[in-house]
């Protein structure tokens, strides 16, 4: 035991060095790889510093971000979706589906959120209610949920969305701020409250590092589950409607490999994909940095092969750097003998 | 019986001045054991008395940190268990250490299995070779069956199966008739006689007196991780080992008893489970301290994960406050003031990959949080209020509870279920595992909390413990409540003999 401890009459509340830890922090590495990056990619292309490029290049990450939101705290809470690509595709069916009803923008919204609630109750019904691995379980709705979108479409496409719908993915708020781009934002904060600063936040990181002490601390581990699969499917539905207003057009194919992307992102972001820990800050960076990557290789004519080999090292190097950085920090520990 | 005096010479093995340190504690100081070929020796100890790490440190788990192991009058270092299995020694477990979804030739063959001319793993031969020794020790097993099929009885004797197919030459059998029936017992004493017939050494751990006074030859007594005592069974009765188990300085270091009890605050009737536990019924009154006293696998903690409403009981009430419940869930039973704080501290207590305050808050977060919104502020002033009534040690209140002490662990996880104001708490093993200093503390804090009103119930198997706290005392055994005694006539004789179902009559 080392001999800073303290009697417990006079513990203070924080230690010392809070700026080393800031320095020390994931989220501050990646701000710095982001600015890197941006810097990389200055040099890369003359076309690169201009506000409009830069504002086409959000749509990179934005539409993915919002999901990684909800998939961060899912993942935090120790469970995967991998189902969110394939909510997208049935959310955006029904949508068109609806159109040719001849349906409105406001009942558009309704019917996507209503879609994407009832997809993700369905897959927190299997995890939290009948106690399914979620792996498993939303492997199979990927399937299940993309196959109804085929069932309902088939080879055609759905378009003739109303004018005003083209908002949502097209349209600009302020000069080049995308509707998206506030959106992303909007929902960063949002989502930053409510996993740092809500008791619900709290549940969800003690369900992650330990479900059985959370369950034993009086915890509704089942009822916390099922909310964030819900809280997926809304976030997913929400992306759904960005992506289907910007294409102006629904095939059953949309949004095919996204869960990987928004996985990647997420864990790029800094958080454990066994659970328990990480920051809403970290997947708000990390979904810059893969938008950027991805924007900087375009500009630069890499075809879209080497894109996703370099996401794919990008993901690996994520998950090995903080192990190696433990054990050498925990050599370094033993060495010196604290 | 015939065992003369033993000669260290004679040993296969033995253990001299074995020292064994975990963080904050000394759970071996300087013990010694010795084992014959041809003979058993019981290794006697309440929990925690170190007799697990002295298995584990057997068997190349755990690798001393003073004394030596000699074999055959070398001395000899277990590196790994798989040294410590090419050397001869094998272990039977509490909770056998088999492979589930392989077949019964697999389990006992598994790390030696015969091999064809092209490596390939030779089923026919392991087959044949399976089934003789399970002929050998005349078990009803086929080879080629599930081992998830068969009964606990029967994974016994396919770890023996294992230990002979090794040839071992030391047997560790640790609590092996803890899951058994009557019947299977009397089968495995058979065997253990075979098998000393065959001149292995047998290392028999057991809490039940009645078989130790049955198998075995030799006694080596641990108390607190120290030497307590050995010797010829034939030499001793069960009441100079229950004292050399619990020593005599049960008296003295516990606080003294709160005089006055208020009113009955709980009363449970009839709780059952179909299969842990059966009609369990007690009473609880305001700044009382309620004891469960038992054998490991006695009930009791089942019974206390369904009053928390963990699982479900099958019949019986609940009266807390004068209001019946049975609680569905901890959340449920928390509501209405009975928290619980688990004996398995890093399993189900704290959340250690989170910092103290966390953890201090996480079972009182509706009154630390408005409309949902956490107050780190009312967070940190609860945190400091416990951690200083518990004067716990940490560097600070955002510190991991990873980073703290057993001793410390426990103080966090105590305090969180306080903070939430309980009127009734339940302490399941409160000090297993901590240091001295620690469990000093606990237990002053318990004393304080009973003056204040709180009713406590403390499940514990450590003898001085539960005599030195509790004001009653219930031993379960077998699921059932077999007896209830004062805190103020109790004697560890009454316990053990209550607890293993030792009758008066054929108490040596």
């Amino acid at each position: 035991m080392s001999n800073e401890q303290i009697k417990g009459s006079s513990i203070p509340d924080r230690r010392n060095g809070s700026i080393a830890r800031i320095i020390a922090s994931w989220e501050f590495l990646l701000l710095g790889v982001a600015i890197l990056i941006f810097f990389l990619n200055v040099q890369a292309s003359p076309y690169f510093l201009d506000p409009w490029n830069l504002s086409d290049a959000t749509f990179n990450f934005t539409e993915k971000a919002m999901i990684a939101f909800a998939m961060a705290m899912v993942i935090i809470a120790g469970e995967i979706d991998l189902s969110v690509a394939s909510i997208i595709a049935l959310v955006s069916t029904c949508m068109g589906f609806a159109v040719q009803l001849g349906a409105d923008t406001t009942t558009l919204i309704i019917v996507a959120l209503v879609v994407g609630a009832l997809c993700g109750a369905f897959n927190g019904f299997l995890v939290a209610g009948l106690g399914l691995p979620s792996i498993v379980v939303t492997i199979g709705t990927l399937s299940l949920f993309r196959g109804i979108a085929y069932i309902i479409l088939g080879d055609k496409a759905y378009s003739g969305y109303p004018t005003d719908f083209a908002y949502f993915g097209q349209g600009y708020v302020w000069w080049v701020i995308t509707f998206e781009m506030v959106l992303f934002v909007v929902l960063a904060i949002m989502f930053y409250v409510l996993l740092h600063r809500t008791s619900f936040g709290r549940s969800v990181y003690a369900i992650g590092n330990n479900p059985t002490a959370a369950l034993f601390s009086g915890i509704r581990v089942p009822r916390v589950k099922f909310i964030l699969f819900v809280l997926t499917g809304v976030l997913s539905a929400i992306a759904a409607i960005c992506l289907t207003s910007r294409l102006g057009s629904t095939r059953p194919s949309i949004a095919v490999g996204w869960e990987l992307e928004i996985v990647t992102m997420v864990v790029l972001g800094g958080v454990s994909i066994l659970g328990g820990s990480g920051k809403i800050l970290g997947v708000a960076i990390a979904a810059v940095v893969m938008g950027m990557v991805t924007f900087g290789l375009g500009l630069l004519n890499v075809p879209g092969i080497v894109m996703s080999i370099f996401v794919g090292l990008l993901l690996i190097g994520v998950i090995a750097l903080p192990i190696l950085l433990r054990r050498f920090r925990a050599r370094l520990v033993t060495s010196t003998g604290r | 019986m015939s065992k003369q005096h033993p000669q260290k010479q004679d040993a296969i093995l033995s253990l001299d001045a074995i020292i064994k340190d975990f963080p904050g504690v000394r759970a071996l100081s300087e013990v010694s054991l010795q084992l014959y070929p041809g003979s058993v020796t019981a290794l006697i100890g309440e929990n925690g008395a170190g007799k697990s790490t002295v298995v584990k440190i057997l068997t190349g788990i755990y690798q001393p940190d003073g004394g030596q192991i000699v074999i055959d009058g070398t001395p000899t270092r277990l590196a790994t268990p798989h040294r410590a299995a090419q050397l001869g020694i094998t272990a039977i477990h509490q909770e056998t250490v088999l492979f589930d979804d392989l077949s019964v030739a697999e389990n006992i063959f598994i790390g030696h299995a015969p091999k064809t001319r092209w490596g390939l793993v030779d089923w026919s031969a392991m087959n044949a070779n399976a089934q003789s020794l399970l002929d050998r020790i005349g078990a009803p097993i086929s080879p080629k069956a599930r081992l998830r099929d068969l009964g606990i009885a029967n994974k016994h004797l396919v770890a023996i199966a294992r230990a002979l197919s090794i040839d071992a030459r030391v047997v560790i059998m640790d609590e092996p008739t803890a899951a058994l029936s009557h019947k299977e017992i009397q089968e495995l004493y058979l065997l253990v006689e075979q098998l000393k017939a065959d001149g292995k050494a047998i290392l028999f751990i057991s809490h039940k007196f009645d078989e130790i006074f049955q198998i075995a030859d030799y006694f080596t007594v641990f108390r607190d991780g120290q030497p307590a005592g050995e010797g010829l069974i034939s030499d001793t009765n069960s009441s100079a080992l229950v004292e050399m188990m619990v020593g005599r300085s049960v008296d003295g270091v516990f606080p003294p008893r709160a005089n006055e009890l208020g009113e009955t605050i709980m009363r449970v009737e009839g709780y059952s489970h179909p299969t842990e536990f059966d009609d369990i019924s007690f009473s609880l009154k305001r700044g009382e301290i309620l004891g469960f006293y038992g054998l490991v696998g006695a009930g009791r903690s089942e019974c206390m994960h369904a009053l928390f409403g963990i699982t479900r009981p099958s019949a019986g009430t609940m009266v807390i406050n004068n209001k019946t419940v049975v609680p569905t869930s901890p959340a449920d039973a928390i509501a209405h003031g009975l928290v619980y704080v688990p004996e398995d501290r890093g399993g189900q207590g704290a959340i250690t990959a989170l910092p103290i305050v966390d953890n201090i808050a996480l079972a009182s977060l509706t009154s630390t949080s408005n409309k949902g919104f956490v107050k780190m502020a009312k967070e940190y002033a609860l945190a400091r209020e416990y951690t200083q009534r518990l004067e716990l040690k940490a560097a600070a209140l955002d510190q991991n509870v990873s980073e703290l002490s057993g001793g410390n662990q426990q103080k966090v996880v105590i305090a969180k279920w306080l903070a939430t104001r309980p009127a009734v708490i339940i302490l399941d093993e409160p000090t297993k595992g901590i240091d001295i200093g620690s469990k000093a503390a606990v237990h002053a804090f318990m004393r304080e909390l009973a003056a204040q009103g709180l009713a406590v119930i403390m499940v514990s198997s450590e003898i001085p413990e539960i005599i030195g706290m509790s004001d009653r005392i219930i031993v379960m055994r077998e699921g059932r409540r077999v007896a209830q005694v004062s805190g103020e006539v109790v004697t560890p004789e009454i316990l053990v003999k209550a607890a293993a179902g030792i009758d008066e009559a054929n108490a040596a």
